[in-house]
């Protein structure tokens, strides 16, 4: 079958991901400055009036502390506004593009499940594996909790989580495709569910705890961190619909062109 | 399957006919994946590391500009 006659090409499947991405970030920033600003500017102000902020040399380069308005980068009304934006229509694109890719790799290989469930599957374990789970171990902290010293070991544990958390979801995915034909979809999702659980509880046991917030307020550190989530969600929420709408699209458009095509030869 | 032939039925499952799922070879989406996955993996790591714990770009113009992002997304952030 030559490219120009299906629809189910890498290259479609990218610009779907790219646009729903961009839809994402959009849905992301407009939820995160609801929902999460005002923490974020609370937070900010606190560690403003905060004695920690004004003395540390490594936090000279956290200019948004309310006593160093002269030496700011970037100011607060652009860190809200179009830096957010920014932020959050990049994530976006770029968890669509890469989505769409795996959404491509999937699409036809797990057993029966049509494009737009399959795409949604991708995107649903993307959901759980990279930002549910990840957020459960290593909950977000509000601006000015975190210190300097502890970036380095805090980046990295977060990330060699995320790591372990995609890659037992590949693996929960790859196991029960293989699962599929002898033990049917129940069992086989069962397996699949409970390897990746098995595989997120022990890193999660393994791996040290998440860094202490200190003595923010637990109302203030509540609010960011269920403005933070619901960021997340409507990102990935997003993502998983708008996936699972496009790529629904392009296997519907793929089957009339097979229907088609079957006409014409039964001509 | 009973809908087999009916892929726009309201009430179809997320199941396929019986007939035919196409998959695109891995072959022709290796390119793709490639040369994509590593082009949205670099935009996340700027969003959501670089002037952090690592820098590819000195300076902290980056961090601070996407700052409200990165703590908001939950990565780790200063």
């Amino acid at each position: 079958m030559s490219p120009a006659t299906t629809r189910m090409t890498p290259r479609a499947f990218l610009v779907s991901g790219l646009l729903v991405g961009l839809l994402a970030g959009c849905a992301a920033f407009l939820v995160a400055t609801w929902a999460g600003e005002p923490a974020v500017e609370a937070a900010v102000a606190r560690e403003g009036g905060h004695d920690h902020a004004a003395g540390t040399p490594e936090h000279t380069h956290e200019p948004t502390a309310g006593d160093g308005a002269e030496e700011e980068v970037v100011s607060r009304s652009t860190q809200r506004t179009w830096g957010l934006l920014t932020g959050s229509v990049a994530v976006g694109v770029a968890l669509g593009g890469l989505l769409a890719l795996g959404a491509a790799a999937a699409v036809g290989r797990l057993g029966p499940l049509r494009p737009g469930p399959t795409a949604a599957l991708v995107a649903g374990a993307g959901f759980v594996s990279v930002a549910l789970v990840p957020f459960l171990k290593y909950p977000a902290l509000p601006p000015g909790v975190g210190s300097a010293e502890t970036i380095g070991s805090r980046t990295a544990l977060y990330f060699t989580f995320v790591a372990v958390s995609v890659a037992a979801a590949v693996l929960a995915v790859l196991v029960a495709r293989r699962l599929l034909p002898t033990q049917g979809g129940y069992a086989a999702v069962l397996v699949g569910t409970a390897l990746y659980l098995l595989v997120v509880v022990v890193a999660a046991v393994l791996l040290p705890g998440p860094a202490s917030a200190g003595d923010v307020p637990a109302d203030l550190l509540w609010s960011f961190r269920r403005g933070s989530l619901l960021t997340l969600l409507a990102l990935w929420g997003v993502l998983v619909l708008g996936l699972a709408g496009a790529v629904d699209r392009l296997g519907r458009q793929e089957s009339a062109l097979r229907a088609r095509r079957e006409l014409a030869a039964s001509l | 399957m009973s809908q087999s032939s009916a892929p726009t039925a309201p009430l179809s499952p997320g199941l396929s006919p019986a007939v035919e799922v196409p998959a695109i070879p891995l072959g022709r989406l290796a390119p793709w994946a490639l040369f994509s996955g590593l082009l949205c993996s670099l935009v996340l790591f700027f969003v959501s590391t670089d002037q952090g714990a690592v820098s590819v770009f000195s300076g902290t113009a980056l961090h601070e500009f996407v700052h409200d992002g990165r703590h908001l997304l939950g990565y780790p952030c200063h």
